[in-house]
């Protein structure tokens, strides 16, 4: 107990500290501050999904009228990018590659779980700060000189790395394979080596902040979902990106020091048989997927945490099933690390191993169940406040289920001889993943961002850009699983050589349409973002959604340190919504000696 | 409602469960190089060779620098701080001289023909180059933390010492002696 007071009068001493000594540069540049480190991460997350959004629109360009010539854009984007009025092969393959990269790492990634555990983590568990607000720092800085590395990577002669973001080898592993794979994959691989780097202080900070740093009163069962979500989040990426990196390592070896990891003697039209021996490409996508397939729960893991508490909130109820969605954000977890050969069905795996990873990869069917049902008993009989936040976590769950259920086809080895490489897994894992998770985002944005910045976005341009982007998204990505059915494979570049495709030439044009009329809401939404900053509507409650949690708590616009004096003691769950007949307890509320139990 | 356990009050200190972490994370490195190894070993055109005999050499080195780190860690907490740091500047030399030792093992492979990297290297060979060559990246990590605690004892003028860095300097050195032998049994028993 006294230890705990002199911890916290030694903190308040730092911030005090902190405050005397602040300029614009430790303010706003290299600031140990977790929110203003959580906009930074944000913002240039944001600046990647604009660019990244552009890539898909251009290559859905491509795709969707391959036989159209749009001069005007040579002259922006150069010759190596567009010839003739149209987008090169070599800019294609670039642009697909770099769409994926960009969008998984740095924007679903960094952008959201860099973002919201920053920003939330501590202000949500009752700490001033991050466990170490220094490498805190660095981890945003690596993933800002990762971004720059990535982005100058489109400059080069040669262009950026164009193997697909898979980064499978030969073409990742030999200089001479493709353009893309000279400069620009060395680019790539320093880049994300960088970005692994960020990812891992990050991580580690998350996880000893929440579960050293607790304020008084805050145990484990009284966390709200999204810590527990971003804790797994957290956990998985500390596993898994080391895996990555050692498959990266390998890499380089292979690429720049002449072993033989990854490369065998294979022969290289114009470079003959290659002098390597005993390499094998299907070891690189094993290191890959094992950290590939977390991957897309420390995509999905946070937007579910911030959807559970988001509906919670504006459906004025407590959330349904509090211990079982952290036992599926557990379970999920644990079995993240059992499926990653079922993105390896193809490449030749012993069929009873296959089989296994079809059991392993149908479980997760069972903790995601748990969580869909929760999400909508949740909803149910509740006093449902439709704000653009909980219309956007309401999206989510529709877009998890919707993408879910595909993968329980794409989970069954014998079907995925057919889906595999198909527009149906494009489908498949941009709804259940992409799109979803961005909505988690920003569901996130909109819900927290009068904390961020203490003000309000616009309502209007809210549901807008809601209504647009859900119907866009189905649009776009449910004709693809017809697609993916009749045999379309991914990656072409011009489907109008195939017969058997030239079918789908109005449907790859009113998708490509569709794609270029959301990514133009998406402008809209960043208008109100920055537009809001600085003229939108002033937050006036402490309290705008009568919300339990922590952060509330806070002063408008809390300062390095978070509260002014004392942190707040916690008393209960997060939960405790129309109980006894009150319509919110928050979490600082003792609890009554007449109160009844939830 | 739940009452808070006691070990609300008794946490560990935050930095030496960020080491902690960083422990588990690094283990996740070389977990995924050693079954990469072992996945690697099953297929074609894998060469079998002698580990070099230089490695028996290191592995007390690394086993007789952990003894000194702990001596050091014992000291300074019974406050003799000239044995301190006579045990600490023995640890940081001994990881360097494990380190030189295992690059002189790399040579004496070269000796027996053993290429590690290059055209014409085998994978086997080259797995044994990366993976000691990035055990031995994390133990100059651990005599660059030494270099650093060390100098920044110099310069201050009340010559305190930070006890739990050396806490965590200490932890960190057994695990790398620790991540050594796991090395060595491995690369001795899977071939």
């Amino acid at each position: 107990m006294s230890n705990e007071a002199n911890l916290h009068s030694h903190d308040s001493h730092d911030t005090n500290h902190e405050h005397h000594h602040e300029t614009f540069i430790t303010k706003y540049v290299f600031s140990q501050d977790h929110k203003m480190i959580a906009k930074q991460f944000l913002i240039t997350g944001m600046v990647w999904a604009v660019l990244g959004g552009l890539m898909s629109v251009l290559f859905r360009l491509q795709l969707g009228y391959p036989d159209s010539h749009f001069s005007w854009l040579e002259d922006i984007l150069g010759k190596w990018w567009v010839k003739d009025g149209q987008i090169t092969p070599e800019a294609y393959y670039a642009l697909v590659t770099t769409h994926g990269t960009v969008l998984v790492f740095f924007v679903l990634t960094a952008g959201l779980s860099g973002t919201f555990a920053n920003f939330l983590i501590p202000l949500q568990v009752g700490a001033r700060d991050m466990a170490s607000p220094f490498m805190n720092m660095l981890s945003y800085w690596f993933f800002f000189a990762a971004s720059c590395i990535m982005l100058s990577s489109m400059f080069v002669e040669t262009g950026p790395f164009s193997g697909g973001w898979t980064a499978y080898p030969p073409l990742s592993a030999l200089g001479s394979a493709s353009p893309g794979s000279k400069t620009g994959m060395d680019l790539w691989i320093i880049a994300m080596a960088l970005f692994v780097v960020s990812s891992l202080l990050g991580g580690l900070n998350y996880i000893v902040t929440i579960l050293n740093m607790r304020t008084k009163g805050m145990s484990m069962t009284r966390l709200p979902l999204t810590i527990w979500a971003l804790f797994f989040t957290a956990v998985l990426g500390v596993l898994s990106f080391p895996v990555l990196l050692s498959g990266f390592i390998l890499l380089i070896f292979d690429r720049n020091f002449g072993t033989s990891f990854y490369l065998s003697d294979i022969f290289v039209n114009g470079v003959g048989a290659l002098p390597n021996e005993g390499g094998s490409a299907i070891l690189f996508q094993h290191l890959f997927w094992f950290l590939g397939h977390p991957e897309v729960y420390i995509i999905l893991l946070p937007a579910m945490g911030m959807v559970s508490e988001i509906l919670s909130v504006n459906s004025r109820k407590p959330i349904f099933g509090y211990m079982a969605m952290i036992g599926s954000l557990f379970s999920i977890a644990i079995l993240a690390f059992l499926v990653w050969a079922h993105h390896m069905f193809v490449t030749g795996l012993n069929p009873f191993l296959g089989s296994i990873f079809v059991l392993l990869t149908l479980l997760i069917a069972v903790p995601s169940a748990i969580k869909v049902f929760n999400w909508l008993t949740t909803l149910w009989r509740g006093n449902i406040r439709f704000t653009p936040g909980m219309m956007f976590a309401i999206g989510f769950v529709s877009l998890f289920i919707s993408g879910g259920l595909t993968g329980i086809w794409l989970g069954n080895s014998a079907l995925d001889i057919h889906l595999h490489d198909t527009y149906f897994v494009i489908a498949h894992f941009h709804i259940v993943m992409g799109v979803a998770s961005m909505f988690g985002m920003f569901a996130g944005i909109y819900h927290w961002y009068p904390k961020m910045y203490g003000k309000h976005l616009n309502n209007t341009l809210g549901y807008i850009h809601f209504w647009i982007t859900i119907a866009g998204a189905y649009l776009i990505f449910w004709p693809m699983h017809y697609e993916g059915l009749a045999g379309m494979p991914r990656r072409y570049y011009d489907y109008s050589n195939w017969e058997s495709f030239k079918q789908f030439a109005d449907l790859n044009r009113f998708i490509s349409t569709v794609a270029m009329i959301v990514f133009a809401t998406q402008l809209l939404f960043l208008f109100n973002f920055f537009y809001s900053i600085f003229k939108g509507r002033k937050v006036t409650s402490l309290n705008p959604w009568q919300s339990n949690t922590l952060e509330w708590t806070t002063p408008l616009r809390p300062g390095h340190g978070n509260w002014p004096g004392e942190i707040p003691e916690v008393y209960r769950w997060p939960y405790d919504y129309g109980k006894d007949g009150q319509d919110f307890i928050p979490q600082t509320t003792p609890v009554g000696e007449e109160e009844s139990h939830h | 409602m739940t009452i808070v356990g006691s070990n609300e009050t008794k946490r560990i200190h935050s930095h030496k469960f960020f080491l902690w972490a960083a422990i588990g994370s690094i283990c996740m490195m070389f977990a995924a190089f050693t079954s990469a190894y072992i996945v690697k070993r099953n297929q074609s055109k894998w060469l079998d060779f002698d580990l070099p005999k230089v490695f028996w050499f290191s592995t007390l080195i690394i086993i007789l620098s952990s003894i000194t780190v702990h001596l050091a860690l014992k000291k300074i907490k019974s406050n003799e701080i000239n044995k301190y740091k006579s045990f600490i500047i023995v640890t940081a030399f001994l990881g360097l001289v494990f380190c030189a030792m295992q690059l002189f093992g790399f040579s004496e492979l070269k000796d027996h023909g053993i290429q590690l990297f290059g055209s014409g290297s085998n994978p086997a060979a080259s797995f044994l180059g990366v993976i000691v060559g990035f055990h031995v990246l994390h133990v100059l990590a651990g005599v660059i933390g030494i270099l650093f605690i060390s100098i920044s004892s110099l310069n201050d003028k009340k010559n305190s010492i930070n006890i739990v860095t050396i806490e965590m300097i200490s932890t960190y050195w057994h695990f790398v002696d620790v991540l050594w032998i796991y090395l060595f049994i491995f690369f001795m028993w899977i071939r």
